[in-house]
């Protein structure tokens, strides 16, 4: 079994998916964090300075918070699966086919978060639908909607 | 065709003034670029840790560029396949159509993304850099279209087709006036 599926066997063992991100070396290298919430996964992203993308406002780059909702849908799928999966040999990585981002206000720069609902899913074809806020969860800064292959 | 004579009028005068010409005129093009690349990846810091690099623009006021984006392990979204993880390729889209709408601008004015559409057509191959195109579409009062693909090397093989939408502020410069006036 590879390292990333025995985090992800860990991972279920302990009910706990905080370990995933940082096996992950995109979600580690930009600072996103991923912990539950009751049972809603929830993924942070640090603010850090490379995160800028219009440096006279400070606000961060419109594709962090692309990539954080992306992250967001992505294992929240994955962690569905997980939990799902009779088996580690039965689990599929879902694959994501494509994503469309709202952005609703200026993201600052602090901590970002964002959660994600699966709005439908088939044997092959999940939808997620994705949101991102930063104090107040009820002003989200950016959200979005995705497909995702899962077989 | 120009029917103007060289002074001395012989083929290899003309010959060496106009290769001088097409070498002042590519080293103007080179200023132009980097000037560009400055502005857009260098100065914007996600797009500097990206590590974006600006390999081609379009003509002023045409709004076209090309974008290279490294590939590199931090950028890894599979660590089982390899396979580059989404986000990058959404953020350097993101890049590359906002900088085709700020090249397709008359002035320098500040953009903000509405909407992006992306659309995963493969998974991106292991260890190979990413070719991020973009073009400006139409730019109204208040609205700009951009239209965008991410390919490895192959235009015939693209990995990922992008739609954005951008706010235009036709009330706000932009910070990357300074870098871009000349330009």
């Amino acid at each position: 079994m590879s390292e990333f599926l025995t985090v992800l066997a860990e991972a279920k063992r302990v009910r706990d998916p905080s370990g995933i991100a940082h096996a992950v070396p995109y979600l580690r290298a930009m600072g996103i964090e991923t912990h539950l919430e009751g049972d809603e996964l929830v993924c942070t992203m640090r603010f850090s300075e490379p995160l800028i993308g219009n440096f006279a406002i400070r606000a961060l780059h419109g594709g962090t918070l692309g990539a954080l909702l992306e992250s967001a849908a992505a294992t929240t799928l994955l962690w569905r699966a997980l939990l799902d999966a009779p088996s580690m040999d039965d689990l599929v990585i879902p694959r994501v086919v494509s994503v469309t981002v709202d952005y609703l206000r200026t993201g600052r720069a602090v901590d970002t978060h964002a959660r994600a609902i699966v709005t439908s899913a088939g044997r092959r074809v999940a939808r997620v639908r994705a949101e991102a806020w930063q104090d107040d969860r009820d002003r989200p800064v950016a959200a979005a909607q995705a497909s995702f292959l899962a077989g | 065709m120009s029917d103007s004579r060289d002074a001395d009028g012989s083929d290899d005068a003309r010959a060496s003034r106009d290769a001088r010409d097409d070498e002042r005129h590519d080293g103007e093009q080179a200023a132009r670029l980097r000037r560009i690349d400055d502005a857009f990846t260098k100065a914007i810091p996600y797009n500097a840790w990206l590590g974006l690099q600006t390999v081609e623009a379009g003509a002023k006021g045409e709004g076209r560029i090309v974008l290279r984006l490294p590939f590199r392990a931090e950028l890894v979204g599979n660590p089982v396949t390899g396979v580059l993880h989404g986000g990058p390729i959404t953020a350097a889209m993101d890049a590359a159509c906002g900088a085709s709408v700020f090249l397709a601008l008359r002035e320098p004015l500040r953009i903000a993304t509405l909407d992006l559409r992306i659309d995963y057509l493969r998974g991106a191959t292991p260890g190979v850099d990413l070719f991020c195109r973009a073009e400006c579409v139409r730019i109204t009062k208040q609205v700009a279209f951009a239209r965008g693909t991410t390919d490895q090397g192959d235009l015939d093989d693209p990995l990922a087709v992008v739609a954005a939408t951008f706010m235009v502020f036709r009330d706000q410069g932009s910070v990357l006036a300074e870098g871009m006036k000349r330009s």
